[in-house]
């Protein structure tokens, strides 16, 4: 056979290409269950670190059943959906829906004696999405932790997000002022005013991310905007 | 097959790119992940054992298709084995050891660009018998292998004081307890693992005369 004709090249190259389709979407779905019980455990480990707990994979499970007393999942105006999963609600699938068709995940979490609200967060960074949790004290408006993550931020930059040194900041800031507008919290760059307990330090080189981080927390506290007002009063 | 499994030009292939002929310091493939991956051991072993296996495998089937491979889309039938096994391994770290790839991120992607890959493709599977290709794989990942195992140990033992994450320099060495030592942050940099490849460089070819250029 003609090794350099132009059929046997086409043919060659279909042929190829579906053996290898079919091989890699069969190990995908064989890996699935696998892939997914690690992608649960450090959607725990970052709630929990939300709140300031720090967890392994081993202990992730067991902190996370003992530590958080509650999830449910409220809608636009504040009030709880029934019947639905706050841990496996997929923000990415509630982001396209309208706001007042959205449901949102609230868990709590019981923690030296007090109770803390968990926010889950979803937004746009500068290459991909990014997310988080906050946690707001019972009086729904001081921080009490914060945990980010991202999908493909620059490392050294963008990716900054998920380190300590951003995200310690956040402990003690304030998401309404003092008559009660939220104001959430402004990520700055060197020069730029904010009232200080509004404000966190953004990341220099890392922009975009911080300005897509700021967006996320105001957007997504004002979808909770009902709930924590109707906790507050 | 006309010569033994393990006859000596056969285990040539595995030994040489350990030392003579090298892919990172000698050929000079693959610096860009020996940089990026090997600020902590652990890492640095991870992608040695990927590349090992994905080098091998690629080698082994480009080695057994090389007779039905049509020449103008070689390049590219070496990339898309090289892809598909790589997501192979990416999908198989996500499931089972999943903290060591979320460290590796987008370095596993990285081993499609890995240039020893392609490299061993073109140069050695394609004109040799799939035995033979894939102990030059091994023997390559091997030496890729080696030299990311020792920068991964110096830097992390500089940088971090510690080996595989178990501590090594004792606490009460550093300044913060009251001793004299500090970690070397630099070691936990790129830049020093390229100074590292460039100080093992120098060691082999002051020790392998064949190496010197004039």
């Amino acid at each position: 056979m003609n090794r350099n004709s132009n059929s046997y090249t086409v043919l060659y190259a279909a042929i190829m290409v579906i053996l290898v389709a079919a091989v890699l979407a069969s190990v995908s779905i064989a890996l699935r269950p696998a892939q997914k019980r690690n992608f649960d455990v450090e959607k725990k480990q970052n709630i929990l670190a939300s709140v300031n707990i720090e967890s392994t994979p081993a202990n992730a499970e067991q902190l996370y059943s003992e530590k958080i007393v509650n999830e449910y999942v409220v809608n636009l105006k504040g009030e709880i959906v029934e019947g639905e999963n706050a841990f496996t609600t997929d923000l990415k699938v509630q982001r396209s829906k309208k706001p007042e068709e959205r449901l949102l995940p609230v868990f709590e979490c019981q923690v030296e004696g007090s109770l803390k609200y968990i926010f889950p967060l979803y937004g746009t960074g500068l290459w991909g999405p990014i997310w988080g949790f906050v946690a707001l004290n019972d009086d729904m408006n001081t921080i009490y932790g914060a945990n980010f993550d991202h999908q493909s931020e620059t490392p050294g930059l963008g990716a900054e997000i998920s380190t300590q040194i951003f995200e310690a900041p956040f402990i003690g800031k304030k998401i309404f002022d003092e008559s009660g507008n939220l104001v959430s919290i402004t990520v700055v760059k060197v020069g730029q005013e904010a009232p200080e307990q509004h404000k966190v330090d953004g990341i220099s080189g890392g922009t975009i991310t911080s300005k897509g981080l700021e967006k996320m927390l105001l957007d997504d506290f004002t979808s909770y905007l009902e709930f924590l007002k109707k906790k507050k009063y | 097959m006309s010569e033994a499994l393990f006859s000596k030009k056969n285990l040539k292939l595995l030994s040489d790119p350990l030392g003579g002929s090298n892919p990172i310091t000698v050929q000079v493939l693959g610096v860009c992940s020996a940089l990026a991956v090997t600020a902590q051991l652990k890492p640095a072993i991870v992608m040695s054992i990927s590349v090992t296996v994905v080098v091998a495998a690629a080698n082994v089937i480009i080695s057994l298709l090389r007779n039905t491979i049509p020449n103008r889309i070689r390049i590219i039938v070496q990339l898309v084995i090289i892809a598909a096994l790589v997501i192979l391994v990416d999908q198989v770290l996500k499931a089972f050891v999943y903290d060591v790839s979320k460290q590796l991120s987008v370095f596993v992607g990285l081993i499609i660009t890995n240039c020893i890959l392609m490299g061993r493709l073109e140069a050695f599977a394609l004109g040799n018998r799939p035995w033979q290709s894939f102990l030059d794989g091994i023997g390559n990942g091997a030496g890729y292998g080696i030299i990311l195992i020792i920068i991964g140990t110096v830097r992390e033992l500089f940088g971090s004081g510690s080996i595989l994450g178990f501590r090594i320099i004792p606490d009460s060495w550093y300044i913060a307890n009251g001793g004299f030592y500090a970690n070397n942050g630099m070691m936990l940099l790129p830049p020093m693992a390229l100074i590292l490849v460039g100080i093992i460089i120098w060691i082999q070819r002051s020790m392998n005369k064949k190496l010197i250029e004039n």
